[in-house]
């Protein structure tokens, strides 16, 4: 089936919905690579008037990738909640935007009713301040060893990676974040090296950090769901598994995983019964060009795929899903403008899908973009509710080589819009009496360093 | 040395902006014109370029003979926003490839930021060439690239015949890592291959995994992939870790 408008005294085609949405899509670097993006402006505008006028109900008869062909396909439409779309069934895309815009309360209970493409579609004919308005109104909290998602919190991922995976210089950078205040969402490490020796060793010290200063929090290290599943079979303390995931069964397949395998990677981790208040053991890392740069977008839009990719998060149940919005690069979102808008859609999406949606707020040196463009979204996705952001010291990872948000950053934010830490995390923070000594030189004397190796 | 009392004894044990003060809840002024230094210094990175003159005579000495090639993207720009165009080879090049079945071959590419390249390749390469002769593998002629993607080996491999091909490419350059080289193992290169199907070994670089140290995981890396005929997720690196972590 295919659409038609008139904009401008002349008639856009689209042949079918995939090319539509792509059409309708704010521009992006990643899109014109690949082939799919409007050829002007006013087809752009064209394909968002026609995408306005499409009723939701359609997006459950017209895949953009076919079913026979795609496990992730199959995935969104056997899982789809019939009950819970009841609510929007009758309306159009640009409907479906007035009614988010409009209605009151908490929008958790629409996810199971909406698909991927519903959400991204509604995201395409949204300005920032609607990505912004309409995602501040989807609760979702989940629990490991704290509680995460609550209103009024803001929590930080801290990102301890080191160039060699040295313990000493990831205790260090834990310690410098601890004393900053993150850490609540998980304690993650990215390995410099997916070697299963390596990985198991940064296992057990993030587990001997957490457990000799007692932090309420959760750790992982994050290597492929394989590594993570033969630690777990050698018994590594496991706490989240972690795993990139794409929108696509190509892309997934180019990262080296399933559903299949994913469900098996979760079962593992769940057994393991490590979770004290709750059991979402899964964590993912998604982002826009993902598919396209593993040649696996199915003539689709990057941020449709991305949105399709939060249909396999959802599966399993994760802890935390985050976009790394700016780490992919310039051929997929080439400056400031495209980074900023892209990680809005992503946590709007997300959100809107019923995940527990955080973004690292990035920016790659070979990007146009910088620490003036990350303050904007930064600040943006704070107004928005997002879950959790990175926290890296001073911004700069010195390992994976890109620049994120800096545990100054996760404290700026909490101040100038009033957030808290997750609730048992704050408390912990005041008993070892973290922030009293924060900006004074000494260090508390429960975080003794030589109790995490430093000496 | 004894334990640490004071926030900024937590540099002596990481390269990371550690302890950096506070000013409120931002960056102290000269923490942060430190950072805008650093990230003025990497945007200048990436737009240099390999000085193949100096590879080649680097090269030579080890008696391995330079082929220049470049890929299809004819600038930086281009090179940026057009990664497809970065992964295949300008095909005027395609014919002065020499054949090199059944060896193992080194692709030496600017990638993302060329200064790591000129200054580590040579001496990886150096210290990987008797450990792998040792395992009976042959080390075809060394291919330099211009404007080149990890995938670009896979045609230049798979052009020349090589049982493998070793990418040793600049990585994104970081604020504190200007000069990281990154190698990239794929068993049986032709182009197609994905990501989950190569073994990598990233941060070469002076205060992270040194040549020599990357020599010989490529090594390890490469006797595996003969073993098993396969690179990428099949292929666990089970090599101890404890060579490689500081004591």
């Amino acid at each position: 089936m295919g659409f038609a408008q008139v904009v401008g005294g002349t008639r856009h085609v689209f042949p079918d919905l995939r090319t539509l949405l792509a059409r309708a899509t704010p521009l992006r670097s990643g899109d014109v690579l690949a082939g799919v993006a409007a050829d002007s402006a006013q087809q752009r505008v064209a394909a968002q008037r026609a995408l306005a006028d499409l009723p939701l109900a359609h997006f459950l008869d017209e895949a953009v990738i076919p079913y026979e062909a795609d496990e992730v396909t199959r995935l969104i439409l056997d899982r789809h909640d019939a009950a819970a779309f009841a609510p929007v069934r009758h309306l159009t895309v640009g409907g479906f935007r007035d009614w988010l815009l409009a209605v009151p309360g908490d929008l958790a209970p629409l996810a199971p009713g909406l698909t991927p493409e519903m959400v991204a579609a509604v995201s395409k004919i949204c300005r920032l301040q609607d990505l912004v308005a309409i995602a501040a109104k989807c609760r979702v909290t989940t629990r490991f060893r704290n509680t995460l998602g609550l209103p009024g919190r803001l929590s930080i991922r801290l990102q301890p990676n080191d160039p060699v995976d040295d313990p000493r210089g990831v205790a260090a950078a834990i310690l410098d974040g601890l004393l900053l205040g993150a850490g609540d969402a998980v304690i993650g490490v990215n390995p410099a090296s997916d070697n299963i020796d390596t990985t198991m060793r940064v296992l057990d010290l993030l587990d001997a950090v957490r457990e000799r200063y007692a932090i309420p929090t959760q750790s992982c290290v994050l290597a492929h769901v394989t590594t993570s599943l033969l630690a777990i079979e050698r018994g590594a303390p496991v706490d989240l598994v972690f795993q990139s995931i794409g929108g696509t069964e190509g892309v997934n397949r180019s990262f080296g995983v399933s559903l299949t395998l994913l469900r098996e990677a979760r079962e593992a981790a769940l057994a393991l019964r490590r979770g004290t208040i709750g059991d979402n053991v899964m964590y993912f890392e998604t982002g826009q060009g993902s598919a396209l740069s593993a040649d696996a977008h199915q003539g689709c839009d990057q941020q449709t795929i991305e949105a399709r990719a939060y249909a396999v998060a959802r599966e399993f149940s994760p802890l935390l899903v985050n976009s790394v919005v700016g780490f992919i690069g310039p051929e997929y979102l080439f400056d400031g403008k495209q980074i900023t808008r892209a990680g809005l859609e992503d946590h709007f999406c997300g959100k809107l899908l019923g995940l527990p949606m955080g973004v690292d707020v990035c920016y790659t040196n070979h990007a146009e973009a910088d620490q003036d463009d990350m303050d904007g979204l930064l600040t943006l996705l704070g107004v928005a509710g997002v879950t959790y952001v990175m926290g890296v010291p001073g911004a700069d990872d010195v390992m994976l080589a890109y620049q994120s948000t800096s545990f100054h950053d996760g404290l700026y934010l909490r101040a100038a819009l009033g957030r808290r830490p997750a609730p048992e995390f704050e408390a912990w923070m005041e008993t070892m009496g973290i922030e009293a000594a924060s900006g004074a030189g000494e260090l508390p004397g429960r975080l003794a360093p030589a109790l995490v190796g430093l000496a | 040395m004894s334990a640490p009392t004071r926030w900024t004894e937590l540099r002596r044990f990481t390269a990371a902006r550690v302890a950096l003060g506070r000013a409120g809840n931002g960056l102290p002024t000269a923490a942060h014109l430190d950072f805008q230094e650093a990230h003025a210094q990497a945007r200048d990175a990436v737009h240099s370029s390999l000085d193949a003159g100096a590879l080649e005579a680097a090269l030579a000495t080890l008696g391995l003979p330079v082929v220049r090639v470049a890929s299809q993207a004819l600038d930086r720009r281009a090179y940026l926003l057009r990664p497809d165009l970065g992964r295949r080879l300008r095909v005027a090049d395609r014919d002065r490839l020499p054949a090199a079945p059944g060896a193992l071959l080194f692709v030496v590419a600017d990638g993302l930021c060329a200064t790591g390249v000129q200054a580590q390749a040579p001496a990886l390469i150096a210290a990987a060439i008797p450990l792998l002769r040792r395992t009976g593998l042959e080390i075809a002629p060394v291919v330099v690239a211009d404007q080149a993607r990890v995938a670009l080996g896979d045609e230049i491999g798979g052009a020349m015949g090589a049982a493998m091909v070793a990418m040793l490419i600049g990585e994104r350059p970081g604020l504190t890592a200007l000069d990281s080289l990154g190698a990239y193992l794929t068993w049986d290169p032709r182009p197609g291959r994905t990501d989950a199907e190569r073994n990598c070994i990233s941060n070469i670089r002076p205060g992270g995994l040194s040549p020599a140290q990357a020599a010989e995981k490529l090594a390890w890396l490469a006797g595996a992939a003969r073993r098993l005929g396969e690179t990428g997720v099949a292929l666990k690196d089970e090599q101890p870790a404890g060579v490689m972590l500081p004591p």
